[in-house]
């Protein structure tokens, strides 16, 4: 390659790592605001925002939905595993809201550790299939469970 | 090999081997296109969860797919240009910018019509919409930067620079929902693992992303031609063009 060839792609590549360096400390620092919900870990840590409008995210833990009477106000438990935080919520519900689906819910920490929410948005996973195959997966996984209880998967 | 595809990327070959591409891939992209279609909207089932809104993937997934490989070929054109000054690629990275564009702003719109009946709602600022509505603004900046300087040399070296900074962008997007927490599920088709999708739903949408890019091959390629013969318009080699087919017309 030529000296004024090395040269340009020497610069050119100088520039683009340079702005690719820049912009990852930016993304780092920022890292915090660009998540868009916490964990319920982190809010039982006292990890969020006092006072604020903010986001949490997780599981809809199993059996926690309760509706009160036939409005539309509904209280659930989010959970992440080891921690679970206790929503309030008054609104239509998306269609996928379900037990055990991901939510992001948006609202404020009540001082009582409840969580009062004005908005719930449904996640859903990268998985896509049939009805009957996902139908198919739950019952095998319900036998492989009786025949073998112990197996790992 | 530099040396051929040097040969490659001389005006002249150029526009031999590309109409003949262009004409190929246009073909193709009707033709998967269609079957693509037909998997898409009848011979594919709904989904367990999402039901029959799934549909609306077969045409975000691939116009998102499209508009981060559009960009990421005006970047390695722009690449091209800027070292080895070599016309052809200033002109299909021209050529590429709007049609990236419009597959950026379908897979906005698109997601915001599945977004809605999902997720509750039309758009969100999590990392993966922000990051790919920025993408949206380098196309239209990147548009708007050869509109803006008359001179043509100038204005094919500047919008290089700003597409090849915009690279930054394109991991950024990809990696967005593995980095952050975001409402945007994960990758399904690209990640190493297996894809998590059923091979019914997985045909279409591979069908579909092939046509996409077939289209864009075909269209590139048309308007880089034409932008080619308007720069040319006074060598030789076009005036033969010309006379040949005018000539033919009169015979």
């Amino acid at each position: 390659m030529n000296p004024k060839r090395r040269n340009r792609l020497l610069i050119i590549a100088l520039v683009v790592g340079g702005v690719g360096v820049a912009v990852a400390l930016a993304l780092v620092a920022l890292n915090e605001n660009i998540n868009l919900f916490y964990s319920p870990t982190q809010v039982v840590r006292g990890e969020v925002p006092k006072g604020h409008t903010f986001r949490v995210g997780g599981l809809v833990r199993d059996g926690s939905v309760r509706r009160e009477g036939q409005g539309l106000t509904v209280s659930f438990d989010v959970t992440d595993g080891p921690h679970n935080v206790t929503v309030d919520y008054t609104g239509i519900l998306p269609d996928l809201f379900r037990e055990g689906q991901g939510i992001v819910a948006q609202g404020r920490l009540n001082p009582d550790g409840r969580f009062s929410a004005d908005q719930v948005l449904a996640k859903h996973d990268e998985n896509y299939m049939p009805p009957e195959v996902a139908e198919a997966l739950m019952k095998a996984e319900q036998e492989g469970a009786l025949a073998n209880p112990h197996s790992p998967q | 090999m530099w040396a051929w595809l040097h040969r490659l990327g001389s005006p002249k070959r150029f526009y031999g081997w590309s109409g003949t591409l262009a004409r190929w891939a246009g073909w193709g992209s009707l033709l998967l296109g269609a079957a693509g279609l037909y998997y898409a909207l009848f011979a594919s089932p709904a989904d367990y969860q999402q039901g029959e809104s799934v549909r609306i993937m077969y045409v975000h997934v691939p116009a998102a797919w499209l508009s981060m490989f559009i960009y990421m070929n005006i970047a390695f054109a722009s690449l091209t240009s800027l070292v080895w000054r070599i016309k052809v690629a200033d002109m299909v990275a021209a050529a590429s910018a709007p049609i990236g564009a419009w597959f950026t702003f379908l897979a906005l719109a698109t997601g915001s019509l599945w977004g809605k009946p999902m997720w509750g709602t039309w758009w969100i600022w999590d990392a993966r919409l922000t990051s790919e509505l920025i993408l949206l603004f380098l196309y239209l900046g990147y548009i708007g930067l050869l509109a803006a300087i008359e001179e043509r040399e100038t204005a094919a070296r500047a919008a290089a620079v700003l597409a090849l900074v915009g690279v930054v962008n394109i991991p950024i997007i990809h990696y967005s929902v593995e980095w952050w927490s975001t409402l945007h599920q994960g990758a399904t088709v690209t990640k190493l693992d297996k894809p998590s999708i059923d091979w019914t739903m997985l045909r279409p949408l591979l069908l579909m992303a092939f046509s996409a890019t077939l289209f864009y091959v075909a269209v590139a390629l048309r308007l880089a031609r034409a932008e080619l013969l308007r720069r040319e318009a006074d060598s030789q080699w076009v005036r033969a063009l010309v006379d040949g087919h005018q000539g033919g017309g009169e015979r």
